[in-house]
């Protein structure tokens, strides 16, 4: 029965947070088996990691009382104990049912975070069925008793699960010599040196079990038996562990228990021999630092990481917010006191409102440095789909990585998670060919797929790069005249046709397969990507490959604003987001079929009137010189034209709610800190809308 | 006054929340987690244990070795031990019995009975 009624919220997210770790795991270690698969290798441990990562699921699943997790991860860890027992051989079947229990998983993690779990039962129902299919046994070895032969001690092989036991017998009837190492670590410094010792002994084969046992200095020392299958002879063995101070012991002679009975009876005399080689042996070890040193690093390797739901992390950011929105009106209140002359005290609270600035700013660094993740983190999901996809679709993918420790707020890696997948599940559909459709136009018969990000300023760059087909800038055209999302190509750009792939409903691909083509189209990945203030942009070559790049801010909580006003009204937009502001006169703009626009730099850059976007009505003319402020991204630039600046300050953003969700250009609403609330333009979102708007 | 402490070795986050949160129903007691066998024998010599509540699917050193570990130690061999597994791994709880576990625990199991468990230990 479950224990979910008498749970508090909080245990529960721990259990979501684990578990959702967990199914991460699983499917990066799936992928992995499938490539050992492939390359006809095999990797017991990595199947037991995989088992008992199912198995993990089960038994948490239960005692939470998520009943249809636990039985879906009960199937998977049946088949899983199926196969790392060797009852059931691997193959593409029970591969493809293992990749698509993870899958199960995820979704009904997903399911039991929005409460919709038993929604879920008959997907839970099939994949049972599906599972019970796979559970055919081959024929196994009959029972035999390995100890026996090998002539183990009770006290080895007593405390061996019954996979160990398995494990121990497919090492033994694969001809493989077992040995039992014996070693002796300090008991406040034992994890150093047995990590050195598995380290050896697992590249000369498989560590089946590591049994602690009491050694002859009870108080302080601890020792191990492990227990090695291996090709490797005696002889061998002793070279590789001559710098250890450990005793190697064959087994497969009948008369092995009877040795360690006598050595018990001549313990006295081995331990004056024995003894001093071996401890001046464990100095040698390198990692063997001084006791006080062990046990500081002992104790911190128990509770190096903090799991922080990401909710307080907001919460904090919310309130170091407030703190500079409570400093901007100190140094405002200094400001005018100074100026009305209370002159000695301004200054000195001018000064202090300096120094709280500076404190504040390091507060603020600080709680962004913990909601900062690697984007290496995306990377392992992107790299697992990349593998599975490619596999589905018989491409060849090299994947290259770059920059993976460039840090980004979590919140912002999430989001773009799914975007980013989009973008590269249509670099490997579209975009890199078939192995013989490459080797046809002379290219290698592998596709390279680069992902790189880096820190620009204030802004971290992602790009997808493909060395696949490019995009067939003429077949767009063709799309969108066919579609009727354009009128006329012929003054349109390529750039501009290149865009027209942002739109809602356009899809390029000939044929709808599997993987792209599912209806989300490329006009969500922009506005997912502009949900979180970042743009995107194409580049292409035909026959060469195509290049996405995603400009994303590097926080979300507090950003620099550029305030504006026009037409009565206060905004302000991200200055992440700006590229620079102009002085207008009235007499520069221009119009181009109906638009306005004006020249800048030999460019045309088209303007937008904020009054026009949002409808309100201006009381009286604007003012005969306004300001542009010019935003966009590459190529793609907007200027918005407003009546005056104000200044930059640090703002953050509030989300309006889900009432106002729809709403498009605004991100948001910020307080300015003098009881003044204002809207945060959305420049992404902006310019996607003009977009759609004079598309046609 | 020394607290009974209680230390708990489990590879999950989350279960050993579960554990702490239910055991600290019981009051004045202490509770030390490790996240596998090697931590379990790490932790052992720093702190006076009374109880040990383990499970036992871990990596590298499972329960069943920490246990036999502690049956065989001079110092902890009459330390209790309480054994915590999923259920199906019969065979492996039997093992635990016969290598000296006081009690064993099936998961998924109602906090009552862990509580009953324990209070036997106090």
């Amino acid at each position: 029965m479950s224990v979910s009624s008498s749970i508090s919220p909080n245990v529960v997210r721990d259990f979501l947070a684990e578990a959702e770790e967990i199914v991460d795991e699983l499917n990066t270690q799936l992928s992995d088996l499938a490539d050992m698969f492939e390359n006809g290798e095999s990797d017991p441990d990595l199947l037991n990691a995989i088992f008992r990562g199912a198995h993990s699921l089960k038994g948490l699943a239960g005692m939470f009382g998520f009943t249809i997790i636990s039985e879906v991860a009960h199937d998977s860890e049946n088949l899983l104990d199926w196969l790392r027992m060797g009852k059931v051989v691997l193959s593409d079947a029970v591969l493809k049912i293992l990749f698509s229990s993870a899958e199960l998983l995820a979704t009904l993690l997903r399911a039991c975070s929005e409460g919709t779990l038993e929604q879920h039962r008959d997907a839970a129902t099939a994949h049972t069925a599906a599972i019970s299919a796979c559970l055919n046994p081959v024929k196994t070895n009959s029972e035999f008793s390995v100890f026996e032969q090998l002539g183990l001690s009770d006290t080895l092989t007593g405390a061996l699960t019954e996979y160990e036991e398995h494990r121990l017998k497919e090492n033994f009837s694969k001809g493989r010599k077992i040995f039992v190492i014996h070693a002796s670590f300090e008991l406040l410094s034992f994890d150093t040196g047995l990590a050195a010792l598995t380290d050896i002994l697992k590249k000369a084969g498989e560590v089946i079990s590591t049994l602690p046992s009491v050694g002859e200095q009870v108080e302080t020392h601890i020792d191990f038996d492990l227990l090695l299958g291996t090709e490797k002879t005696e002889q061998e063995l002793s070279v590789l562990l001559q710098d250890m101070a450990v005793s190697v012991t064959p087994t497969g002679s009948p008369i092995w228990s009877d040795k360690i009975a006598e050595s018990e009876k001549t313990k006295d005399f081995e331990e004056v021999v024995v003894e001093s080689p071996r401890m001046s042996a464990i100095q040698k070890l390198p990692a063997s630092p001084s006791t006080t040193q062990d046990e500081s690093v002992s104790a911190r390797s128990m509770s190096s990481t903090v799991r922080v739901d990401i909710g307080k992390l907001d919460e904090l950011m919310n309130i170091v917010g407030e703190l500079v929105l409570a400093h901007s009106s100190i140094s405002s209140i200094a400001n005018r006191m100074r100026a009305d002359k209370f002159s000695r005290m301004a200054i000195d609270l001018g000064k202090a409102a300096k120094e709280l600035e500076r404190r504040l700013a390091d507060l603020q660094k600080g709680v962004m440095d913990i909601r900062m993740i690697p984007v290496g983190q995306l990377y392992e999901k992107m790299s697992r789909i990349i593998r599975k996809i490619s596999r589905e679709q018989g491409k060849n993918i090299e994947l290259k990585l770059f920059g993976s420790d460039t840090e980004l707020d979590k919140l912002i890696v999430e989001s773009i998670a799914d975007p980013l997948m989009h973008i590269i599940r249509n670099a490997i559909d579209h975009g890199i060919e078939s192995p013989e459709k490459r080797l046809a136009v002379g290219k290698d018969e592998h596709g390279t797929l680069r992902l790189s990000s880096y820190q620009k300023g204030n802004h971290v760059v992602i790009e997808v790069e493909d060395d696949g087909g490019g995009i067939d800038i003429e077949k767009i055209k063709q799309k969108a005249l066919s579609k009727g999302l354009i009128a006329d190509a012929a003054s349109m750009s390529e750039r501009d046709i290149l865009d027209l792939i942002f739109l809602p409903g356009f899809s390029t691909a000939e044929k709808i397969t599997d993987i792209s083509g599912r209806g989300v189209g490329m006009d969500v990945v922009r506005n997912n990507i502009a949900a979180v203030s970042g743009m995107v942009d194409i580049e292409t070559r035909l026959g060469y490959g195509s290049r996405f790049t995603i400009i994303l801010p590097i926080t979300l909580a507090i950003i620099k604003a550029l305030i504006i006003f026009c037409a009565g009204r206060i905004y302000a937009i991200s200055i992440t987001s700006v590229v620079e502001s102009i002085l207008l006169s009235t007499s520069d703009i221009r119009t181009v079929e109906g638009k306005e626009v004006v020249n800048l730099r030999e460019q045309t850059l088209p303007l937008l009137r904020l009054e026009r976007l949002f409808n309100i009505e201006r009381i009286g003319n604007p003012p005969e010189e306004q300001y542009v402020v010019v935003v966009g991204a590459a190529e793609k630039r907007l200027g918005i034209v407003v009546d005056d600046l104000l200044g930059q300050q640090d703002i953050v953003i509030k989300p309006l709610g889900s009432a106002f969700k729809s709403l498009k250009g605004i991100s948001g609403a910020a307080d300015l800190g003098d009881q003044r609330t204002i809207l945060v333009l959305d420049a992404g979102g902006i310019i996607s809308e003009t977009m759609r708007a004079g598309g046609g | 006054m020394k607290l009974f402490t209680i230390l708990i070795v489990d590879d999950s986050t989350a279960m050993r929340s579960l554990l702490v949160s239910t055991l600290e129903t019981l009051g004045d007691i202490r509770v030390v987690q490790a996240a596998n066998g090697f931590d379990a024998l790490r932790v052992l010599p720093r702190e006076q244990v009374d109880l040990i509540l383990t499970d036992i699917n871990m990596p590298d050193i499972n329960g069943l070795e920490l246990l036999s570990f502690v049956r065989n130690n001079q110092v902890y061999k009459e330390l209790p031990v309480i054994v915590i597994s999923t259920e199906g791994s019969h065979k492996d709880i039997e093992k635990g019995l016969s290598l000296g576990a006081n009690e064993y625990l099936v998961k998924p199991f109602q906090p009552e009975k862990l509580l009953e468990l324990v209070k036997r230990f106090l």
